[in-house]
Parts: structure tokens; sequence; C-alpha cells
């Protein structure tokens, strides 16, 4: 059914996209320029384009980009040695995981962001808290990933690797590492995605630079066009480093 | 280990350990407080939990709750409703499907903290803005689970149904909905995840009458034990609220068993 894919169809479907996105910016530019909604809660699409196409030629984003990718970096870091070293422990007895494997799963299913207050209390409104509360909401996709990634590996495998004399890091390098590799990249994939959200939120919410905090300045100050301008241009950013990273863990599962 | 003093047939329980290994970050926890870290920043185990009455004593906290509480219902009555009907929208149909399942996957995929100025610009600083954000956070799960939950239909129960003569209302009732329940109850779960994301950031964000107020007060007047009291009662929240959602979506996911 959907792998007979017809040349008119896919046309169709493009064409109804297209006229889905060109509606909604047709909606957009009546509503500002013909049926009055205030200049302060949507821009004309007009004036977010030219604002657009201004931050981007004057750089004026880079400071605010260094400190984001630079909170970004850090945090995933610090989470995904972590998560990875944490993880491989637990899922090297079963027993452990069993113990474990809970306790991380119901912590991952807390927002925790609720925690913002006390990180800021900790570790100040600059990056560090940023990169505390990015770290701790990481840790815990790579962690849960790594384990079930190491414990599914096929028990054959190990059996026959020992059989045949494989052991400690020979077992690890060999059969371990390799089986277990996909899904450890995924949670990976995982955390990065994790991490840059919550970073750019604890942005947003509490901080004094970064990419987040610049929309919410633009916002203050009553300059509607450049914010939305500003989300796109963080939304662009996000959705690019997001690509390079799934593309970094196809190569990686290649390998 | 934590295990090795314990006698053989506890330590053998991994339910029991896991209790021990709370126990022992309830123990750090407490030595750290009590001893270690500079008592404006941070309140050892048992003072928590002795302070726990006092901020449900604090004058608005029930009703900043209870705010709270409410804003989640409306938002996630609201995303489940939509959801659903978006969801069956697109995913009932091969061209709807493949023109905005690309679309709906760019909106789920974006960081929408970055829009939530906007909202609250557009919803005030009240209830209705955090009920907007959680809507959008959680909204975009439970489509996307259940357009991909019938899309799993067999074409033969469809060409069936419709062979032996149901109506429309007919194959949505008895063919498509039984089959949706499983994916629905997974979508909800996550819709609720993000339901909680979206109005916990908003009331982090800005605050006048729901939980978020109390925890910019309980950090600014430098009083960790009640902003640890709030918080650990949140979460606690939080992990029933999934454990909850979790049962429910095991249990509904057997019917066909």
């Amino acid at each position: 059914m959907r792998s007979a894919r017809k040349p008119a169809g896919r046309l169709g479907v493009l064409a109804t996209q297209a006229a889905f996105v060109a509606g909604i910016l047709a909606l957009w530019y009546l509503a500002t320029t013909r049926w009055g909604v205030s200049r302060i809660l949507l821009p004309s699409p007009v004036a977010v384009w030219n604002a657009l196409v201004n931050v981007v030629t004057s750089g004026e984003f880079l400071p605010d980009l260094r400190v984001t990718l630079f909170e970004v970096a850090v945090a995933f870091a610090i989470s995904a040695t972590c998560g990875v070293t944490i993880g491989y422990l637990v899922s090297r007895s079963g027993f452990r995981t069993r113990v474990y494997e809970p306790l991380f799963a119901a912590m991952y299913a807390v927002p925790l962001i609720l925690f913002l207050p006390l990180y800021v209390l900790w570790f100040g409104l600059g990056p560090a808290s940023k990169i505390a509360l990015g770290a701790t909401i990481s840790f815990f996709p790579v962690a849960l990933n790594t384990i079930t990634g190491f414990s599914h590996v096929d028990r054959t495998l190990v059996t026959a690797a020992r059989s045949m004399g494989a052991s400690g890091f020979a077992l690890f390098r060999f059969v371990l590492l390799p089986a277990a590799f996909p899904v450890i990249l995924a949670g990976m994939r995982l955390g990065f995605t994790v991490a840059l959200l919550s970073i750019i939120g604890t942005e947003v919410l509490a901080s004094l630079a970064g990419l987040g905090h610049h929309i919410v300045e633009l916002s203050e100050n009553m300059e509607p066009a450049r914010m939305f301008a500003y989300v796109a241009f963080v939304v662009a950013i996000a959705a690019v480093l997001n690509f390079a990273v799934s593309l970094l863990e196809a190569w990686g599962r290649r390998w | 280990m934590v295990t090795a003093t314990m006698p053989h047939r506890f330590a053998k329980n991994p339910f029991i350990v896991r209790l021990g290994v709370i126990a022992l970050v309830l123990v750090i926890w407490e030595v750290a407080g009590r001893w270690l870290v500079d008592p404006m920043f941070f309140a050892p185990a048992s003072r928590v939990g002795w302070d726990l009455a006092s901020v449900f004593k604090t004058d608005g906290v029930p009703g900043a709750m209870g705010i709270t509480l409410l804003e989640l219902v409306a938002a996630f009555a609201l995303a489940v409703t939509a959801g659903l009907s978006i969801g069956l929208a697109v995913g009932l149909h091969t061209f709807s499907r493949r023109a905005f399942m690309p679309i709906i996957l760019f909106l789920y995929g974006m960081p929408q903290v970055t829009i939530l100025p906007i909202f609250v610009l557009c919803f005030g600083i009240g209830p209705a803005c955090k009920i907007a954000f959680g809507f959008t956070h959680g909204v975009f799960p439970i489509i996307v689970t259940v357009a991909a939950g019938v899309q799993g239909i067999k074409p033969i129960l469809l060409v069936g149904a419709r062979a032996m003569g149901a109506s429309a209302w007919q194959e949505l009732r008895y063919v498509v909905f039984p089959h949706l329940v499983p994916s629905l109850f997974t979508g909800m779960r996550l819709g609720m995840t993000g339901v909680l994301l979206g109005v916990l950031l908003a009331e982090l964000y800005v605050s006048t009458a729901g939980i978020g107020f109390f925890t910019t007060q309980f950090t600014q007047n430098f009083q960790p034990s009640l902003l640890l009291g709030l918080i650990g009662t949140l979460a606690a929240m939080a992990i029933v609220l999934n454990a909850v959602m979790r049962r429910l979506e095991a249990r509904f996911a057997r019917w066909r068993d």
C-alpha cells in the first residue's frame, strides 16, 4: 500500500503541505494587516523576516550562542560519561539491574526541571546551574539505555566467547561493547536532545546569558518582531544540532 | 556494598535492597545537611520531613497546589480530546498521514520553551497561560501515538467490516476504537509527562497563584527546608501519576491476549 508510491500522489502531498504552510502565512499576514491584531502580540511576518535577516547577518547572536553551546557541551560530556559508566557498572549483574533500574526509571519520570530553584540556590544564575541541571536531566536516558544495551546482549554470544577463552577486557571489547553500542548511542542522542532542551529552558527561566535568556530579554523589551526572529533562529539551531547528532549516531552504528 | 551485612534472604530480594539504597541516600542527605553544607542552602532530610507540615500551613500553599492540579487536569483533558481527534483525522487516511505527519513531527520536535514568553504575552500570567502551555506540550505525543496506532490496524479488518455492511460510525466504534486503546493509553502516558513539564515550566517562569510562586518565594527567602519539601511533594506526585498511567497502560494493552 505505502510502498507503491505514485509520483502523482507524492506531488499531491507536497502541494498540500505547501498550501498548508502558505495558508498559515497568509492568515498571519492578514491578521496583522487587516484584522488589527496588536503588533505586540503578533508582529507582521514581513517585520519578523527583516529582523531575522538582521539577526543572522549582524552576528549579534554569537556571544549568546557561544554560552549556550558551551553549557550544552559540558553538561552532555558529564552526563554521557557518568551515564555510560554507571549504566555499565549496574548492568554487570542482573541483581544490580533489578535494584537500580526501577529507581532510575522513577527518577526519569519526574520533571526534574522542578529542581531548578534549588540548583539556582546552589550554583547561582550563571552557567553552572544550567550545566548541573542539564547534566542531571540527561543522565537518566543515557544510563537507562546503557543498562538496557548491556543487559540484552545475547547470552549465547557471551557463553561462546567465554568458552573460547575470552575474558575480562577481551569479552568487553569484542562482544559486549559491539552488541550494546547501538542502544547506547540511541541513549546518548536522546540525552543530547534532552540536555539541549533543558539548557535552553533553564536559560528562559532564570539566567544571565545565552540564547534562551536573549529571547526573554527581547520579550520584556517589547521587541516582538526581533523576538519571533530569535525564536525561529533558536529553533533552527536546535534542529541543525539534533540533525547533526542523528547523523553521528547513524555513522557510529555503521562503525 | 550495602548488602554485605544484611541477612542472606533479604540480600537476595531486589525490592529490599532497593529500599536499602534509598535509605542510604537519605542518610547521606541527612549527614550532608547536618554537618557539611551551609544551612542557608540545604536542609537535612529529617528537617525537611518535619517542616513538611509547615509547608502546607504556609498561607496559600494548599490553594496553589489546587490551582496547579486544576491546570494539569484542564491541560490534560484538552490535550487528550484534541490529540485523539487530530490523531484519528490524520492517521486514518494514507494521504493525510503523508501530508501532515511531517508537519506534526516537526512541531513535536521543536523546543517549545523558546515560545514561552509569547504564551505569557497572549494568555497573561494566570492559569490560562499554564493550561495552554501544558496543552501544547501534551497534545503532540498523543497525536503521534494515536496516528501510529490506527496505522497499525490490519486493512483486512476494515475491508471485512465494510464488506459486512458496517457504517462509518460502526467501523470506527467496533474496529478502529478497540485497536486504538493500547496506543491511546501509551499516548496518554507520554502526554501526561508532557503536560506536567509544560505546566511546571510555565509555573516556574512566572506565577502569581500556582506553586511556581512559592518555589520562587522559598528560594528568595533562603528557606531550603520548605523548598525541598515542596519540590519533593511535587516529585512524588509525578512518580505516582506516572506509575498510575503505566498500570493503566499495561491493563489496557492486555485485552487482545
